[in-house]
C-alpha cells in the first residue's frame, strides 16, 4: 500500500467545519450530475431551489416556519444521540405531543388564551416525553434495542391519530371528510414579527440546550455515558436514571414541536402533523455534529431544501422526492467525510504516525 | 380450502417479502454490519425490479434488476461503513432516506401501472405433487408461486452455507471476532463487502415481491415499514436463517389478520389491528432482551468498524 491510514491526534473546529462544508458541496456536485442526466441545467435547478426558499418575504417566512420544528426536534434528538441512544422515534413523539395538546384544545376551547396554550404546551411535552420513556425504560432495564422500538412506536402513534381522525374525533360537520375539527382561536399560537412565536421558543431552546449540554451536571453525565458506559459506572453515574431523564427531555422537546405544529401550522390534529420532521431532524442533528448552535444552521439549510424542493417541483416538474434524494446524498457525503476528520492518509515510509502507533 | 388453510396460505404470501429481507439482514449482520437501510434497499429493489419487469415482461430480468438495485444501495452503505468506518446506525438511516426518495422519484411515472400478464402468469400458484396433499399445511405451503419456493430454498441454502461450509464458518468468525479472523488470514474486507452486498440483493428481492407479485401494481412506499419489521425479525430469529422462516410467516400472518377478521363477528377497530405487528415486534424485542442467553446473542463484532491498526 502506498498510503496508510493514521488516526489524527486532534483537529481544530474550523478544519472539521471545513471538511463538512466540502462534503456538502461535493454532494451538491454529485447531485448536479444526476440532474444533468435528467436533461436539466443543474445551475438553473439550484438557482430556483434558492429562489424557492428565499426568493421573497413570503418564502423566507415559509422557510423559517419549516425550520422551527426541525430545530426543536433536532435539539431533542441531539440529547439522545449524545448518549448514543438512537432515538429515531421523533416522528411518533411529535405525533403524541400534538395529540395531547389537541386534547386540551378541543376539550376546553374557551379557556383564556395564555392558560389554554400553557396547558397545551405542558401536555405536549409530557406526552412526547412519556412516549420516549417507554423505549428508555426497556433500554435501561434490559438493554433492549432502542432503535427498532422507537421506530415501531412511530407507526403505533400514526395509527392512533388515524383512528382518532377517522373515528371518535372526526368532525361531524365536515360533510363526510375525515378531519378533526379546527382549534378555537384561543388554542392557536400568536404571531410575532409575522411568524408564529415558535421561532422565539426555538432560539431560546438552542441556548438552553447548549448550556444544559456543556455546563450542567446531567449534560456532562449524558456525554460520559455516550462515550462509555463503563466509565460512567466507575464515575458513579446512575446509568438507568440518566437514560430515563435524558429521554424524557428528548421526547419532551419532540412533543413540544408537535404541539407547535398542531397549534400554529395545521390548527388541528391530523396524520400529517409530523410530516417527516422526526426523520429529517436525524440528518440535521448529525450534520450539526450534535451541537446546538450548528443545529440552527443545519435546520435552516434543510428547511430551505424542503421549501425549494416543492418549488422546483412546480417549476421543473421534478418530483418532490428529489429533495429526499439530495438529503440522503448530503448525509452520505458528510458521513464519509468524517473519516477524514478522524483519520488522515500519510505516505508510507514517512516518519512515524502522529498518533504514535508503530508498524504492525 | 377451509378457513385455516387459506389463512396460512395468505400468511406465507404476506411473509415472503419479510423472509427475503430478514435473510438479507441476517447475512449482513453476520458480517458484523448493522444495516438499518433495509427499508431503503427493499424500495430500491421494488421500483427497479418493477420498472424492468414492466419494460421487458421478463420475470427473471426483473428479479435480477431488483437484486442489483438492492446491492447498489448496500454498496453505498458498505463503502461508508467498511472502508470509511462511518457510524453504522446513521449510515443505515441515510440509506433508508435515500432509498425512499429514490423509489418515489423513479416510481413517479409508474403509479397506477399493473404487473404485466406474462409475469403474473409466471408467478401463478403451482402445486407440488405429493407434498401438497399433507393435511392443512400441504396446501398452505406447497401450492404457492415460484417466488415463494425461491424463499424456502434461499433460507435453506443460507442455513447450510452458514453452519456447514468453511466460508460460512469464516463469516461467523468475522462477525464474532474480526481480529482473530484476520489473524487466521481471512480477508475481512472482502467478506464484509461480499455479504453486505448479498444482503442488499436479498432485500431487493423482498421489495420486488411486494411490487410485482403481492400488490401487484406500483404504489408509492409499497414496503410500508416492512423493512423495519425485518430488522426486528433478525433478533427474533437469533441470526439463524432457519428460524427466520418461522418468524417471517408468523409476522406475515399478523399482517393479514386485520383484513381477515373483517366480516367476521369479531369487532375491533381496523386501526388497532394494524398496530399488531408493531406491538408484537416490541414485545418480542423486550422478551428476547429480558432472557439474555448466549445462544441468542448478536454477533459480538456487530456495529463495530474493524480497523486493523487499532486491533
Amino acid at each position: 500500500m502506498l498510503y496508510k491510514v493514521v488516526k489524527r491526534s486532534e483537529i481544530t473546529q474550523g478544519k472539521s467545519f471545513g471538511i463538512r462544508t466540502a462534503a456538502i458541496i461535493l454532494a451538491l456536485l454529485t447531485s448536479a450530475v444526476f440532474i444533468m442526466i435528467l436533461n436539466l441545467n443543474p445551475l438553473e435547478v439550484y438557482a430556483s431551489l434558492i429562489k424557492g426558499a428565499f426568493g421573497s418575504n413570503y418564502r423566507i417566512k415559509q422557510t423559517i416556519i419549516t425550520a422551527i420544528p426541525l430545530v426543536i426536534t433536532s435539539l431533542g434528538i441531539a440529547i439522545a444521540f449524545k448518549m448514543k441512544f438512537w432515538n429515531i422515534g421523533g416522528e411518533g413523539q411529535i405525533m403524541m405531543g400534538a395529540f395531547a395538546a389537541s386534547f386540551f384544545a378541543l376539550r376546553y376551547p374557551d379557556l383564556p388564551k395564555p392558560i389554554l396554550l400553557s396547558l397545551m404546551m405542558i401536555a405536549g411535552m409530557v406526552a412526547g416525553g412519556l412516549w420516549a420513556l417507554i423505549p428508555a425504560f426497556f433500554k435501561a432495564q434490559w438493554e433492549t434495542n432502542e432503535t427498532i422500538i422507537t421506530l415501531m412506536m412511530n407507526y403505533i402513534a400514526i395509527k392512533w391519530v388515524t383512528y382518532l381522525q377517522y373515528g371518535p374525533w372526526r368532525d361531524k360537520g365536515a360533510l363526510g371528510f375525515p378531519k378533526i375539527p379546527n382549534f378555537s382561536d384561543n388554542a392557536i399560537l400568536p404571531n410575532f414579527l409575522g411568524i408564529h412565536i415558535g421561532w422565539i421558543f426555538a432560539l431560546i431552546l438552542i441556548i438552553v440546550v447548549y448550556i444544559f449540554m456543556k455546563h450542567s451536571k446531567l449534560g456532562y453525565e449524558i456525554a460520559v455515558l455516550g462515550e462509555s458506559e463503563n466509565t460512567a459506572r466507575y464515575a458513579g453515574i446512575n446509568v438507568k436514571r440518566t437514560i430515563i431523564i435524558a429521554l424524557l427531555i428528548s421526547g419532551g422537546l419532540c412533543g413540544l414541536a408537535g404541539m407547535i405544529q398542531a397549534s400554529a401550522v395545521s390548527n388541528t390534529l391530523n396524520v400529517e402533523v409530523s410530516g417527516g420532521v422526526g426523520f429529517t431532524a436525524i440528518i440535521t442533528t448529525w450534520l450539526a455534529s450534535l451541537s446546538a448552535p450548528f443545529i440552527l444552521l443545519a435546520s435552516i439549510l434543510f428547511a430551505a431544501l424542503i421549501q425549494g424542493g416543492s418549488f422546483i417541483q412546480t417549476a421543473f416538474g421534478i418530483p418532490a422526492a428529489a429533495a429526499m434524494i439530495l438529503e440522503g446524498m448530503i448525509l452520505f457525503f458528510v458521513l464519509g467525510s468524517e473519516f477524514f476528520i478522524k483519520y488522515k492518509l500519510t505516505k508510507n515510509g514517512s516518519a512515524k504516525s502522529a498518533a504514535g502507533k508503530g508498524e504492525i | 380450502m377451509d378457513f385455516m388453510t387459506s389463512f396460512l396460505a395468505a400468511a406465507v404470501v404476506a411473509g415472503t417479502p419479510l423472509l427475503f429481507a430478514t435473510l438479507g439482514e441476517i447475512i449482513t449482520e453476520r458480517a458484523g454490519n448493522l444495516n438499518l437501510g433495509v427499508e431503503g434497499m427493499m424500495l430500491m429493489g421494488a421500483v427497479i425490479g418493477f420498472k424492468i419487469g414492466l419494460i421487458t415482461g421478463n420475470p427473471i430480468l426483473a428479479l435480477l434488476a431488483a437484486m442489483f438495485a438492492g446491492s447498489m444501495g448496500a454498496l453505498i452503505f458498505a463503502v461508508l461503513t467498511i472502508s470509511l468506518r462511518a457510524n453504522q446506525v446513521v449510515s443505515g438511516l441515510a440509506l433508508t432516506i435515500f432509498g425512499t426518495g429514490f423509489s418515489a422519484f423513479i416510481g413517479k411515472d409508474l403509479v397506477g401501472q399493473v404487473t404485466p400478464n406474462a409475469i403474473k402468469l409466471f408467478f401463478k400458484p403451482l402445486e407440488i405433487p405429493g407434498l401438497a396433499n399433507i393435511p392443512i399445511l400441504g396446501k398452505a405451503l406447497f401450492s404457492q408461486d415460484l417466488f415463494i419456493y425461491l424463499g424456502y430454498l434461499t433460507a435453506i441454502i443460507l442455513g447450510i452455507y452458514l453452519y456447514k461450509t468453511r466460508k460460512g464458518l469464516n463469516l461467523i468468525a468475522v462477525g464474532e471476532n474480526p481480529g482473530a479472523a484476520d489473524a487466521a488470514s481471512i480477508n475481512i474486507t472482502l467478506y464484509k463487502y461480499a455479504h453486505v452486498l448479498l444482503g442488499g440483493a436479498l432485500c431487493g428481492l423482498g421489495g420486488v415481491y411486494l411490487s410485482l407479485v403481492y400488490v401487484p401494481a406500483w404504489q408509492e412506499n409499497v414496503t410500508a415499514g416492512r423493512g423495519w419489521i425485518a430488522v426486528a425479525l433478525v433478533i427474533f430469529a437469533a441470526w439463524n436463517p432457519f428460524k427466520a422462516l418461522v418468524g417471517a410467516y408468523l409476522f406475515g400472518g399478523m399482517d393479514i389478520i386485520g383484513f381477515r377478521l373483517q366480516g367476521t363477528s369479531i369487532q375491533i377497530s381496523q386501526y388497532f389491528i394494524d398496530m399488531l405487528p408493531y406491538l408484537v415486534t416490541i414485545a418480542v424485542l423486550v422478551v428476547v432482551s429480558m432472557r439474555k442467553s448466549k445462544k441468542n446473542a448478536p454477533p459480538k463484532g456487530l456495529g463495530v468498524p474493524y480497523f486493523r491498526e487499532e486491533r
